[in-house]
C-alpha cells in the first residue's frame, strides 16, 4: 500500500538542467512544488573537488556519475523483426544519475541549432519543392521558429556563462564567429577560450579551403563570471577533465549549482533525492494526471499528489514513463499512428584523424570540454545537400577535450593491437595527432522508434523501453560525403597521414558515440504527429509538460544542450505567466 | 618479445616455490583454497583479492605478451597491470554490479553488445580455465603459462579475431577482448588502482596525471613541449 503525501501543486520528475531551470523559474510563484531526483544529492566541494575527480577510471570508464543498468536499462534491436536484447552495460551514450544529471558530466557544449533545424519541413519544401525528402523520411516542424526561441537561447548562454564569438549579430555577419547561426540579439557572454595547437591547425586549413572556421561555444567559463542569477563562476582551468567528470572549479555550468541553490532557497520547493519516480497516475478519464508514485529511499512506495506533473527526466526516460503511465497514444509503427515513442533520433559520426610529424605538439592534456574548432559549412541546409543527395548535414569540429589517456590513444590504422610495435606506436602519436569529427543530423523515420519490451523487466518490476534503431541512406550518405570533407581539411594541413574513420553503416549500442538521444515525445502543430504541442504541453494530458531532447522531432548536426535548456526557459514561461493562471491546453487540439 | 621461456613461464615455477609463504588473506574464497599453488603477493605487504595463484600466473603471462617490457616503455607485468586486474575483478565492477544480468540470454548480433550471463570476474576464471584446458589438450599438456611468448601470442591473436579455435565454455573473443582492455586500464590508469607503477606509462606518453591546470600555460606552450614529472592523485591528496 503506498504511502499517500499531502498534496501540492506541482511535481518535477528529473533533477537535471531542464527540472532545474523549471524549479528555479517557479519557486517564487509561491506554489508547493516538489522535486524529484532517482539519484544521490550533490555540491561542488562535497562530490568534485580535486584530486579525487580527476579520476578516469571512476569517472569516465566505470560511470560512477551515470545511471546503473543494473537496475534501469532499455533494449535495443535494428528492425521490427528482430528481438530487442537489453543494454546490459553503458556504451552508446550515457544518461546522468544524481542532482544534475547529465548536466554534471557534459563537456559544455552550448549551441544554438541552426534555424533550419526548428522547421526542417517547410524550408526543404519552400528550397526543394514538396516531394523532395524522401517518403519514409519524416520531417516536422517543430510550431516554434529560431526567432521566437532566440531571447531563451539568449537567457541560457547567459545563465550558463557561454564563451564564444557572434558570428551573426541582429544579421550582420561578424568576422570570427559563425555566419551561418541565426541572428542573435547581442554577443556571448564570455570571450572564447583561448584554443589548442590542433584549433589553430583547423583554423588554418579551413581558411585556406575557403569554409568559415570559429570556435564553438563552451559554457566552461573563459574567465571568472557572475550570471544574472548572482551565481558564481570560476576561470576554466582548462584541466581536460570535463566529459564525465564533474568540475571543481563551477566553471563548467551544471544545475548543480547554478539551479538548485536558488530553487532551493524559498521554502515552497522541496527537494526529494534518492526518490525514483516509477508512474505519473492518470486518473479515470485518464486525460488528467493526479500525480505520481516513487520510491524512496527505504523502498516504499509513495504517492505524491499534485495539480501538475513536469516530467523533466532523461529524454529516454520521459518516453519511458509516458508509455508505462499511459499518457498519449503510443506510437505503431504498422500503422504510423500513435504519438509517445514516435520519431526517436541519435546522431551519426565518422571523420579522419590527423598524425603529424614529432615537431608538431598538441598538448592534449591541456584541454576543456566544449574547447573546439570548427565550421558549419556543412550544417543543416548551410549548403546546397540535396546536390549531394541528401537532407540534413553536420557540425565539423576539432575538439580539445583533453588527452586522458586510458581513452586517448590515438594511433594509425595498420597499428598491432598489443605488443612493443602497439606500445611505439602509442608513444610516437599521443602528443602529435589531431581529430576532425562530423556530428551528423539524423532525421525521423517510420521504422525508428520507442516503445515497452514485452520480456525485460527493471529492477522495479516495469517493462523496459525499447529501442528500434538503425540508419537509413540519406543519413549514409551525408556522413560519409562529411567525413570526406574531414579527410580534405587534415589533407590541407601538412601531415605525415591522414586516415579517414569511416561512418557507421549499422546503428551499434556498443561504443560511446554521443548522449545526444532524441525525440519520442516530440512537439508540433498536429495532435496527430507530435506528443506536446509548442509548449511541452502534453496534447492528451494536458496537466503534464514533457521537457528535454525527447521534445525534438528530429536530430540535427550539433550538440542539444543549447536548445533543450532553451526549451525550458520557454516552456517555464507559458507555465508561469499563462498555464498557471487559468490551467487548460494552451494550444486548442 | 622477451625471452622465449616466457616470464608466465618464470612466474609459475616461482610461484610453485612461493606457495607456503603465502598469507592467508590471499586466499578469499574456498574456490581459491582448492588450488595448491598460489602466486607470490603482488608486492611487500599485499596480497592478490581474486586471481588464486595460477590464475595470477595465467595474467601474467598473457599481460607480457599484451605489453611486454621493452625498450619503448614499461612492461605491463612490472607496472603492475596483474595487481590492477585481480583488484577489480574482487571489486564491484568484476562483481557485475553495474550489469544488467536478467535473462533471458540467447543469440545476438555484435551491435547488441555483451548479452553473457556473467559478471566479468566469472567470464575470466572461466576463460582462463577454457584456455588452460584448450593449450593441455592442443600443445602436449603444456598450459598457457607454459607456452612460449611466440605461441601465447599467436594463441591470444587467434582468439580476439574470433579465429577458428573454440573454447570449451566462453566465446574467446570476448574474454580476450575483456583481457585486454582490463589490461591497457590498468596500465594507463592512475597508479592508485594498482597498475602505471610510479607513473611510468605517463612519463612514457608525456602525460601529466591528475593535477594540471592549464588556464595559465596553454598559450605558452603552444606547439611546444611541456615536460613535468606527472602527478596522480595520491601525490595530490
Amino acid at each position: 500500500m503506498a504511502i499517500k503525501l499531502p498534496a501540492v501543486d506541482i511535481v518535477l520528475v528529473g533533477m537535471g538542467w531542464t527540472g532545474g531551470i523549471i524549479a528555479k523559474e517557479l519557486a517564487d510563484t509561491g506554489l508547493k512544488i516538489v522535486g524529484l531526483e532517482r539519484g544521490a544529492d550533490r555540491s561542488t566541494a562535497e562530490d568534485f573537488s580535486t584530486p579525487g575527480n580527476h579520476d578516469e577510471l571512476r569517472y569516465a570508464v566505470r560511470f560512477d556519475l551515470m545511471q546503473n543498468t543494473a537496475r534501469e536499462t532499455l533494449t535495443f534491436r535494428h528492425s521490427v523483426d528482430q528481438t530487442a536484447l537489453p543494454m546490459r552495460q553503458l556504451g552508446s551514450f550515457l544518461p546522468g544519475e544524481g542532482l544534475g544529471g547529465a548536466g554534471v558530466h557534459w563537456n559544455g557544449v552550448t549551441w544554438r541549432w541552426l534555424p533550419w533545424d526548428h522547421e526542417p519541413a517547410k524550408r526543404t519544401a519552400t528550397r526543394y519543392g514538396r516531394d523532395a525528402a524522401p517518403p519514409e523520411m519524416r520531417l516536422q516542424d517543430w510550431g516554434i521558429s529560431y526567432d521566437e526561441l532566440e531571447p531563451y537561447y539568449d537567457k541560457f548562454e547567459y545563465t550558463c556563462a557561454v564563451s564564444g564569438k557572434a558570428g551573426n549579430l541582429g544579421g550582420k555577419i561578424v568576422a570570427g564567429g559563425n555566419p551561418f547561426e541565426g541572428p542573435r540579439k547581442r554577443e556571448y557572454p564570455n570571450p572564447p577560450l583561448p584554443g589548442s595547437h590542433a584549433g589553430r591547425l583547423f583554423t588554418k586549413a579551413a581558411d585556406s579551403l575557403g569554409y568559415h572556421p570559429f570556435p564553438s561555444p563552451a559554457a566552461n567559463a573563459s574567465r571568472a563570471y557572475v550570471n544574472p542569477d548572482g551565481v558564481q563562476y570560476g576561470q576554466c582551468h582548462i584541466c581536460g577533465y570535463c566529459e564525465r567528470f564533474g568540475c571543481e572549479a563551477d566553471a563548467k555550468a551544471s544545475p548543480h549549482f547554478t539551479m538548485f541553490p536558488l530553487a532551493r532557497k524559498n521554502p515552497n520547493f522541496v527537494l526529494r533525492t534518492n526518490s525514483r519516480v516509477l508512474k505519473v497516475l492518470l486518473d479515470s478519464t485518464g486525460r488528467r494526471a493526479t500525480g505520481v508514485t516513487y520510491i524512496d529511499p527505504r523502498g516504499r512506495e509513495v504517492e505524491q499528489p499534485a495539480g501538475l506533473v513536469i516530467l523533466s527526466a532523461f529524454a529516454l526516460n520521459n518516453v519511458h514513463l509516458m508509455l508505462w503511465s499511459g499518457i498519449g497514444k503510443p506510437y505503431d509503427p504498422r500503422t504510423g499512428e500513435g504519438v509517445v515513442g514516435r520519431n526517436y533520433g541519435y546522431q551519426i559520426g565518422g571523420g579522419a584523424n590527423v598524425f603529424f610529424d614529432e615537431r608538431t605538439i598538441m598538448n592534449p592534456f591541456m584541454g576543456a570540454g566544449a574547447m573546439a574548432t570548427g565550421i558549419d559549412d556543412f550544417n543543416g541546409d548551410n549548403f546546397d545537400h540535396l546536390k549531394f543527395g541528401f537532407i540534413g548535414g553536420g557540425g565539423i569540429s576539432c575538439s580539445s577535450a583533453g588527452g586522458r589517456p586510458i581513452q586517448y590513444r590515438p594511433v594509425p590504422p595498420g597499428t598491432p593491437l598489443w605488443g612493443t610495435d602497439w606500445k611505439r606506436a602509442v608513444k610516437r602519436h599521443y602528443n602529435h595527432t589531431l581529430y576532425i569529427g562530423n556530428q551528423g543530423s539524423v532525421m525521423g523515420y517510420r521504422h525508428n522508434y520507442l516503445d515497452l519490451d514485452p520480456t525485460y523487466r527493471d529492477a522495479f518490476g516495469r517493462p523496459l523501453l525499447r529501442m528500434t534503431f538503425d540508419y537509413h541512406e540519406n543519413e549514409k550518405k551525408q556522413a560519409n560525403f562529411i567525413a570526406d570533407q574531414c579527410v580534405k581539411l587534415g589533407e590541407a594541413m601538412g601531415a605525415e597521414r591522414v586516415a579517414r574513420i569511416a561512418p557507421p553503416s549499422r546503428y551499434s549500442i556498443v561504443p560511446y558515440q554521443s548522449t545526444h538521444n532524441t525525440g519520442g515525445a516530440i512537439i508540433g502543430t498536429d495532435p496527430k504527429t507530435s506528443a506536446l504541442n509548442r509548449y511541452l504541453q502534453c496534447w492528451d494530458v494536458p496537466n503534464v509538460f514533457v521537457t528535454g531532447a525527447s521534445a525534438f522531432p528530429q536530430n540535427a548536426g550539433r550538440n542539444p544542450t543549447g536548445p533543450v535548456g532553451a526549451l525550458a526557459y520557454w516552456a517555464a514561461e507559458a507555465i508561469k505567466t499563462r498555464y498557471l493562471k487559468a490551467p487548460s491546453p494552451l494550444v486548442p487540439a | 618479445m622477451s625471452d622465449e621461456s616466457g616470464v608466465g613461464r618464470r612466474a609459475f615455477f616461482k610461484t610453485v616455490g612461493a606457495a607456503a609463504a603465502l598469507p592467508l588473506v590471499s586466499l578469499p574464497s574456498a574456490e581459491a583454497q582448492t588450488h595448491d599453488h598460489g602466486a607470490p603477493p603482488p608486492a611487500p605487504g599485499t596480497a592478490y583479492l581474486f586471481l588464486t595463484g595460477p590464475e595470477a600466473a595465467f595474467m601474467e603471462a598473457a599481460v607480457d605478451v599484451f605489453i611486454p617490457k621493452d625498450d619503448v616503455g614499461p612492461g605491463g607485468v612490472e607496472s603492475g597491470c596483474v595487481v590492477f586486474i585481480d583488484r577489480q575483478l574482487a571489486g564491484a565492477w568484476g562483481k557485475g554490479a553495474r550489469l544488467y544480468l536478467q535473462g533471458p540470454f540467447g543469440d545476438s548480433k555484435s551491435e547488441q553488445g555483451y548479452q553473457l550471463p556473467l559478471a566479468p570476474a566469472d567470464l575470466i576464471r572461466i576463460g582462463i580455465a577454457d584456455v588452460d584446458a584448450w593449450c593441455r589438450a592442443n600443445r602436449d599438456g603444456r598450459t598457457f603459462t607454459q607456452l612460449t611468448a611466440t605461441e601465447r601470442d599467436a594463441l591470444l591473436k587467434v582468439l580476439i579475431e574470433g579465429g577458428n579455435i573454440e573454447l570449451a565454455q566462453v566465446p574467446g573473443r570476448t574474454f580476450t577482448g575483456m583481457l585486454l582492455n582490463a589490461t591497457l586500464e590498468g596500465y594507463f590508469a592512475d597508479p592508485i588502482y594498482g597498475g602505471n607503477r610510479d607513473k611510468g606509462v605517463w612519463k612514457m606518453i608525456g602525460f601529466p596525471g591528475a593535477g594540471g591546470m592549464f588556464a595559465h600555460l596553454i598559450d605558452e606552450y603552444r606547439n611546444k613541449p611541456y615536460t613535468v614529472e606527472p602527478q596522480g592523485i595520491a601525490d595530490l591528496g
